[in-house]
C-alpha cells in the first residue's frame, strides 16, 4: 500500500519548503564574496546531495531486489533512480546558471561537483535504455538491479576521483560547505531537509501512481473473466504483480 | 576453482589464437587512431599531458572493441548454457573473462605503446618505461574488471554494441583520470620525479573495489 | 558590517545577480510543474479506465453480441 502517509509527507514537504524559502530570502545574510548570487547555493547543493543519495539508495534497493527477488524492490529502485536523475538534471542546470553568473561561462571544468555530476548523469542516462533493451521482465529487473548496484557504488568513487584530479588546479569557485556561519548553516540545513522531503514525496507519489495503474489493470483482467487481455507492449518500467488480495483489502480500509 | 579458471582461460586464449578476432583488430585500431590523431591535432609530436591523454583515450576505445566481443560467442553459441550445466563455481567465468580481457589489453599495448613512441611521442619512452608499464597494468586491470561486468550486462540486450560502450565509458572515467595523470610526467620532455604514487594508489583502490563488486554481482547475470 | 557595504562588493551587481538566482529557483519550479502535469495526465487516464471498468459488468449482463464487448476492450490502450 503505497499511498498511505503520502498526505502527511506532502504536508511536511510544503512546510519545510516554505520555511526554507523564507530563511533563504529573509534570514540568511549576504555572503561577502558573491553577494546575492550565493543564494543559488541553497537550491543547487541540496539538489546535488539529495540526487547523489538517491542514486546510492537506488543501489541499496537494488541489492534488496537481488536478495529477495521481490519485484516491489525493483520498482522502488527504479523510481528512486528515475527521480534522482531528474534531480541530477536540475543540479546541472542550476550549477550551470551559477557558473555563468560567477565566471561568465555556462560550463566550467574546475568545479569538481559539477563535473562529477555530468559523469554520473551520463551513466544513469543509460539506465532506461538498458531496461528497454531487455524484453524478458524478470531478466530486465535483474540486470537493472546489477547496474543500479554498480552505478551506486560508482557514485562516491567518482566524486573522489574527480575531486582528486581538480584539487591542484584552481580553488573551488562555488565555495565549500564547511565553516559556514551559523545562520547560513541553519538555512542550508533546512533547505537540505526540504529537498529530501520533496524527493521522498515525489517518489512516494510516483510509486502510488504506478501501483494504482497496476491495480486498475488487474481489475480489468478480473472483470474480463480472467482473460489475458491485450499483450503488454515492451516497456522500460518494472511491472508490479497483479493486485494481491491483501492489497485490495487494505485499500478498502485506508480509503477514508 | 583455480582449475576451472585455468581451463576456461586456456579455452578463451586458444579460441582467440585460432580465430584472431579481437587482438589484431584492437591493435590495428590503436595504430590507426594514432594516425588520425596526427591529422586531427595537426602535430608531429606530442608530450606530457597531451601524450598521456592520447595514449589513454586510444587504449580505452581499443579496449571497448574487445569488450564488445567478449561474451558474444558465449551468448550466440550457447556457451552460457554449457557453463551453467557444469558443476563449477560460477565466479570462475568472471575471473577467466577478466584475465582474458586483461591479456588482450596487454597484447594490445605490446603493439600500441611502441607504435605511439614511434609515431607521436616527442620524447623517448625509455626513462619512464617501468613506471609506465606499472600504470598501464593497473589501468588495464580496471578496464578488464569493469569491461567484463559491462559486457555481461550488455550482451543479452538488443543493442549490445551500443549499450556496452555507453555503460563502460562513465565507469572508466576514474581509470582515465588516474592513468593519464600518472602517465603525464612520464611522457614529458623534462622528466620529473616520476608517476605520482597517489594516482597509482587511486587506480589500485578502484580496481579492488570494482573487483569485489563484480565478484558479488556476476552470478546474478548468469542465471536463466 | 553594513549590508549595504557587502552589497557593493559582490561579484555581480544586485539587479543582475537577482536574475540568475531567480532563474535557478524558477528551474526548480518549472521541473516540479512539469511533473505535476505528467501526473495529472496519468490521473485522468486512470479515471477514464476506471470509468470503462465500471460499465463493463453492465455490458456483460446485457444481451449484446460478444463482438461488441471484445471491440470495447481492444479499443482501450493497454
Amino acid at each position: 500500500m503505497y499511498g498511505k502517509g503520502l498526505r502527511t509527507l506532502s504536508i511536511a514537504t510544503v512546510i519545510a519548503m516554505a520555511l526554507a524559502l523564507g530563511l533563504v530570502f529573509f534570514y540568511a545574510p549576504l555572503e561577502a564574496e558573491q553577494g546575492f548570487l550565493q543564494k543559488i547555493f541553497y537550491v543547487h547543493v541540496p539538489l546535488a546531495i539529495v540526487a547523489l543519495c538517491g542514486f546510492v539508495i537506488g543501489g541499496l534497493l537494488a541489492i534488496q531486489h537481488l536478495r529477495t527477488r521481490d519485484s516491489r524492490w525493483d520498482m522502488r529502485s527504479y523510481v528512486a533512480i528515475h527521480m534522482s536523475l531528474i534531480f541530477a538534471v536540475a543540479t546541472l542546470i542550476t550549477g550551470s546558471i551559477w557558473a555563468r553568473a560567477s565566471w561568465g561561462h555556462w560550463w566550467v571544468w574546475n568545479e569538481p561537483t559539477l563535473v562529477s555530476f555530468l559523469i554520473v548523469f551520463l551513466l544513469y542516462a543509460t539506465y532506461q535504455p538498458l531496461r528497454f533493451a531487455i524484453e524478458d521482465p524478470e531478466r530486465q529487473a535483474r540486470y537493472a538491479s546489477v547496474f543500479a548496484v554498480t552505478a551506486g557504488a560508482f557514485v562516491p568513487l567518482n566524486f573522489i576521483a574527480v575531486r582528486l584530479s581538480t584539487a591542484y588546479l584552481h580553488p573551488r569557485v562555488l565555495g565549500s560547505t564547511s565553516n559556514l556561519p551559523g545562520s547560513m548553516a541553519l538555512t542550508f540545513l533546512v533547505s537540505l531537509i526540504a529537498m529530501a522531503l520533496l524527493y521522498a514525496t515525489l517518489c512516494k507519489y510516483e510509486l502510488t501512481a504506478k501501483h494504482t495503474r497496476a491495480q486498475v489493470r488487474a481489475l480489468r483482467r478480473r472483470l474480463s473473466g480472467g482473460e489475458p487481455g491485450a499483450r503488454r507492449s515492451r516497456s522500460a518500467a518494472p511491472t508490479l504483480p497483479a493486485g494481491a488480495p491483501a492489497g485490495a483489502a487494505s485499500a478498502g480500509r485506508t480509503a477514508a | 576453482m583455480r582449475r576451472t579458471v585455468s581451463a576456461l582461460l586456456r579455452k578463451e586464449l586458444l579460441v582467440e589464437l585460432r580465430t584472431l578476432q579481437s587482438v589484431p583488430g584492437m591493435s590495428l585500431f590503436a595504430v590507426t587512431t594514432f594516425v588520425v590523431f596526427h591529422f586531427a591535432l595537426n602535430r608531429d609530436t606530442v608530450d606530457g599531458d597531451l601524450a598521456a591523454g592520447i595514449l589513454w583515450v586510444t587504449l580505452l576505445f581499443a579496449g571497448i572493441l574487445g569488450i564488445n566481443r567478449l561474451f558474444v560467442a558465449d551468448a550466440d553459441q550457447g556457451g552460457f548454457d554449457g557453463f551453467l550445466l557444469a558443476p563449477v563455481d560460477r565466479s570462475a567465468m568472471l575471473v577467466s573473462k577478466v584475465l582474458t580481457l586483461l591479456a588482450y589489453l596487454l597484447a594490445l599495448e605490446l603493439v600500441a605503446v611502441p607504435a605511439f613512441g614511434l609515431l607521436l611521442l616527442g620524447t623517448s619512452l625509455g626513462p619512464g618505461l617501468p613506471e609506465l608499464i606499472a600504470t598501464l597494468a593497473l589501468g588495464d586491470l580496471g578496464i578488464a574488471v569493469i569491461g567484463t561486468l559491462v559486457a555481461a550486462l550488455a550482451v543479452h540486450t538488443s543493442a549490445r554494441d551500443l549499450l556496452g560502450p555507453l555503460l563502460a565509458l562513465p565507469l572508466l572515467v576514474p581509470i582515465v583520470i588516474g592513468g593519464a595523470r600518472a602517465s603525464a610526467p612520464l611522457l614529458a620532455t623534462t622528466h620529473h620525479s616520476g608517476a605520482p604514487g597517489r594516482w597509482l594508489l587511486t587506480l589500485g583502490l578502484y580496481d579492488l573495489v570494482f573487483g569485489l563488486i563484480a565478484f558479488a554481482l556476476f552470478d546474478f547475470l548468469l542465471e536463466d | 558590517m553594513g549590508i549595504s557595504i557587502l552589497a557593493d562588493t559582490p561579484a555581480l551587481p544586485l539587479h543582475e545577480a537577482g536574475k540568475y538566482v531567480a532563474g535557478a529557483y524558477v528551474v526548480l519550479f518549472v521541473i516540479l510543474l512539469i511533473y505535476v502535469a505528467i501526473m495529472a495526465l496519468r490521473l485522468s487516464r486512470i479515471e477514464r479506465e476506471l470509468g470503462e471498468l465500471l460499465e463493463l459488468p453492465e455490458q456483460n449482463t446485457q444481451e449484446e453480441p460478444a463482438a461488441l464487448g471484445r471491440s470495447e476492450r481492444e479499443s482501450t490502450p493497454a
